[in-house]
């Protein structure tokens, strides 16, 4: 009666076995290391820049315990941060600023483990050190940006049309159109309306003036949100990856905010600085009559800048326009031919400028420069193909469909829509973080040394084996956080030692009834058998009850709390299956064989 | 080993009245601590900026709280944590305007003439704590209702409703002490406090289990001496898990340092009362709402198999 069928021994064996095997990356410590990672899209991380690597720092004798290539990056790890260090240095002087080179923490677990993504467990931010920025993107500005954008485009439409208004201006959260009569404003409406699809337009009359007001569309507005947040995203990538970090996460949270994690930066400071910093764009002239000097040098009255892909651009130093004069940038089609192209719309006195340019460098090219921290490069050189009035330039030719919102992006960071704030920060110094690791850790190591002495001493045989499954709940529990690469955070470490105080619950819970069933004459494989039945169904409902609360802080919890959350919903299904399948697996193995058992050893 | 071999029951239902009352007073007291002394929220939930610094020397609160006091800031609450080399600085949300860059400036006040090692800063603005707020609240809604249908599923809605008014008992009575001693009252506090509500709640569901298994038992007894049955058998296991879960709070608490200390104090307080919540307030609940045999006579399985392998 007490004996599980080969199948259910088996399996219980297989899922210990692969607990162990995703646990132990966990026992073999982190090594500083270095990671390179290249910041240009022609760039690739490949073999080649694998042997550069690892040329550059043999050229130093500098002998990397490991180095390795993956999806995106080179990896080499060292032994003591001294080489860690020196290695950064050889290697940004070796291939400059194309790349990133930023210290991180490798496992030093073997190939053969990582080969099998066995990896340790990802620390939060509160373990490993770091930074932790919450940012706002001001909504309210980036419509009020829109509202003026169109407002300049309602004029320019008008005009085109030939129909005449008295005033455009902006009330609020609408544009106000003023005509003197009834019979422009419905031509005016009419025309609007078929030029702009996300404006709202009703006609309104207060006192002689003929009104039109227009306000934004629901989706329009969502649409503008939306565009503002992506932009600030792709903007504080670039600007993350300046900072040289080796894991950064940059995310979405909500319908305004970004989070930004920094493992490992210490200098807030210049972190925010850099997060901080607006980029500017400027349109100049690209002089392509004259060579670039034998040494490098820029001709007289021209700077050279890079292109995208590298190549050196001369181009003239006076600015055409700058981008507070760009009101929107949109990938597109083009409409001739519907190849794709970057559609750019311009605010008047920036459509002005760009009108005389265009007319008196027709054939030519012109550079759009993004500059930031004080170093410009070519977001994209078209060659000028007639004079562009009205504000509205299109890019387009030689491009694909990433390519055009890739420029799109770009062309909006540098005019940036929407300010950001930060509006919550969190920094943790590294010996705060190994502080954390080892309270969690020491914490967890006595309660269960403490909780195994007890029930040894007081329920002796079964005891040790609510004991051994009591490990393998831990051993399970630290196998799927480090399988599904859950954040660990303090809170998390101590989830993981309450999940362990409560998973002994399912072992009281069936040693009590056996006990029980002993103390009412029930023979022992009898009263083992009973035990375990009893007491399945109110393990089963205690640990649901409490899987909800899990549950639900995982949903409403934000950072610390939500990785507690993780921890405990993992450890009340892991607690399910040792508690349960585990030990009696091992109450089986001990005591299902014997046909005739007096005794059995419960205290 | 045995700690509890008690052969007779023990008539836990015929205190009832002591017990609601004692309850009731801790309660309404927890509710009147709340009310007039109110939760001395911490930096998550009122926004503001704190800073943990380290000094390689023992500091003097005093002098930091001039330092600080030069750059604008004498409103700075300043303390020790923990040894006199950690010191916790708070600054109120009004300073807000110096965002960001506030923690830069503190460190470089206090770097100016001493060894200072940054241990950890944390900046919460207006609008984040108001979130918080409001996602607890939504929280501690959904784990009530998520935990009474749940029961009235497996049970009765009578067994849902007497464990949530316990369980929230034990909520407020952990809210209580922290209003009373002006504990900080953080996010991972209030992780806690949603753990002891699942938490305790488990031992509520034991002991109904118990009840529910004795009204087919039990066929002659009353629903009084069904429920002191229950509780008495079941009394060993609730001391035994609870003292288990209780040690690995109690190495929490002494070990886990100053991050971990109120959590583990919420934790250790809702444990507590979780035992007499769920044994002195859930069940007499249960009777006061007339519990009967009928509730669970209408799915009747044959008692056979409840007995036999």
């Amino acid at each position: 009666m007490n004996r599980y069928p080969l199948w259910k021994n088996l399996l219980i064996l297989v899922v210990l076995v692969a607990g162990f095997i995703y646990t132990l990356p966990n026992f073999y410590g982190e090594s500083p290391a270095v990671q390179v990672m290249p910041l240009r899209s022609h760039l690739k991380a490949d073999t080649q820049l694998l042997a550069t690597v690892e040329q550059a720092l043999r050229d130093v004798q500098l002998s990397p315990e490991a180095i390795s290539l993956d999806a995106n990056s080179v990896k080499a790890r060292f032994s003591d941060t001294d080489s860690q260090l020196k290695a950064k240095d050889v290697l940004h002087a070796k291939l400059g600023e194309d790349y990133v080179v930023a210290l991180n923490l490798l496992s030093r677990s073997p190939a053969w483990l990582t080969g099998m993504n066995a990896l340790p467990m990802y620390l939060g931010l509160d373990l490993r050190g770091g930074v932790h920025f919450l940012m706002q993107v001001d909504m309210k500005a980036a419509l009020d940006k829109a509202l003026e954008s169109f407002s300049g485009d309602i004029r320019s439409t008008l005009r085109e049309a030939r129909i005449p208004y008295s005033g455009v201006s902006l009330d609020g959260e609408a544009i106000l159109v003023k005509f003197r009569d009834a019979e422009a404003r419905s031509k005016g409406e009419a025309e609007l309306k078929q030029r702009f699809a996300g404006l709202q337009f009703d006609g309104k009359d207060a006192g002689r003036d003929y009104l039109l007001q227009a306000t934004l569309k629901q989706q329009e507005k969502l649409r503008i949100q939306d565009s503002a947040l992506q932009q600030n995203l792709v903007t504080l990538r670039n600007r993350v990856n300046e900072l040289g970090v080796a894991e950064p996460v940059i995310q979405q949270q909500g319908a305004d905010r970004v989070v930004v994690q920094l493992p490992g930066v210490q200098d807030t400071a210049r972190a925010k600085d850099i997060l901080g910093r607006t980029a500017t764009l400027e349109v100049r002239l690209v002089d392509d009559d004259r060579q670039i000097g034998v040494n490098g040098a820029a001709p007289f009255g021209t700077e050279i800048f890079q292109e995208r892909d590298g190549t050196a651009l001369v181009v003239k130093k006076s600015v055409i326009l700058t981008g507070e004069r760009i009101n929107d940038a949109q990938p597109g089609f083009d409409s001739r031919n519907n190849e794709p192209a970057v559609h750019i719309n311009l605010d008047a006195v920036g459509a002005r400028k760009f009108k005389e340019a265009t007319r008196e460098n027709v054939g030519k090219r012109m550079a759009i420069i993004l500059f930031e921290k004080g170093r410009g490069e070519v977001v994209t050189a078209p060659v000028i193909r007639e004079e562009i009035g009205g504000g509205r330039v299109q890019i387009s030719g030689q491009m694909d469909t990433t390519e055009a919102q890739n420029i799109a992006l770009l062309l909006r960071a540098g005019a940036l829509a929407a300010p950001m704030e930060i509006i919550e920060e969190r920094t943790v110094g590294p010996s705060l973080g190994a502080d954390n690791i080892q309270r969690g850790f020491d914490s967890t190591k006595i309660g269960f040394i403490m909780v195994a002495v007890f029930m040894i001493a007081y329920y002796l045989m079964f005891g040790t084996i609510s004991v051994l499954a009591l490990g393998a709940n831990l051993l399970l529990l630290i196998a799927l956080l480090s399988m599904l690469q859950a954040t660990l955070t303090l809170p998390g470490m101590a989830g993981i030692a309450l999940t362990l105080g409560m998973a002994i619950d399912a072992n009281v819970l069936i040693n009590e009834r056996i006990r029980e069933e002993l103390r009412n004459g029930v023979p022992p494989q009898m009263a083992i058998h009973t035990g375990y039945e009893n007491a399945f169904a109110t393990i089963l409902d205690s640990n649901i009850t409490t899987l909800i609360a899990g549950v639900a802080l995982f949903m409403f919890g934000s950072g610390p709390v939500k990785g507690f959350a993780v921890v405990l919903c993992l450890g009340i299904l892991t607690s399910m299956f040792s508690g349960v399948m585990v030990s009696r697996a091992f109450v089986n193995l001990i005591y299902g064989r014997k046909a005739r058992l007096n005794k059995v050893a419960i205290g | 080993m045995e700690f509890f071999r008690i052969n007779k029951d023990i008539p836990f239902m015929s205190y009832g009245k002591l017990t609601t009352t004692i309850s009731l007073v801790t309660f309404l007291l927890s509710v009147f601590f709340l009310a007039t002394k109110g939760l001395n929220f911490g930096v998550d939930f009122t926004g503001g900026t704190v800073i943990e610094v380290h000094y390689a020397q023992p500091s003097d609160t005093n002098k930091v709280r001039e330092e600080l006091a030069a750059i604008g800031l004498g409103d700075a609450l300043v303390q020790h944590f923990g040894t006199t080399h950690d010191v916790l600085i708070q600054v109120p949300l009004k300073h807000n305007k110096m965002g960001a860059n506030l923690s830069e400036q503190v460190l470089a006040a206090l770097r100016a003439d001493a060894e200072v090692e940054l241990r950890r800063v944390e900046f919460v603005g207006p609008q984040v704590g108001k979130d918080l707020v409001e996602n607890g609240a939504m929280a501690l809604l959904l784990v009530s209702l998520g935990i009474v249908g749940y029961l009235w599923l497996r049970f009765e809605w009578k067994f849902g409703l007497a464990a949530i008014i316990a369980n929230l008992h034990d909520v407020v009575i952990i809210l209580g002490f922290f209003a009373f001693f002006q504990w900080e009252f953080s996010l991972s506090v209030l992780a806690a406090v949603l753990a002891v509500l699942g938490y305790s709640v488990n031992e509520s569901v034991v002991v109904f289990d118990r009840i529910r298994e004795n009204f087919r038992k039990m066929r002659k007894a009353e629903v009084a001496e069904i429920i002191d049955n229950a509780i008495t058998r079941t009394m060993s296991r609730t001391i035994i898990t609870h003292g288990s879960t209780q040690l690995m709070v109690l190495a929490m608490l002494l070990l886990g340092g100053e991050t971990l200390h109120y959590f583990a104090l919420a934790l250790t307080i809702g444990i507590m009362f979780s035992i007499y919540s769920s044994v002195l307030v859930a069940s007499p609940l249960l009777l006061m709402f007339g519990v009967c045999r009928e509730d669970f006579i209408k799915p009747e399985k044959p008692e056979s198999e409840e007995v036999l392998p």
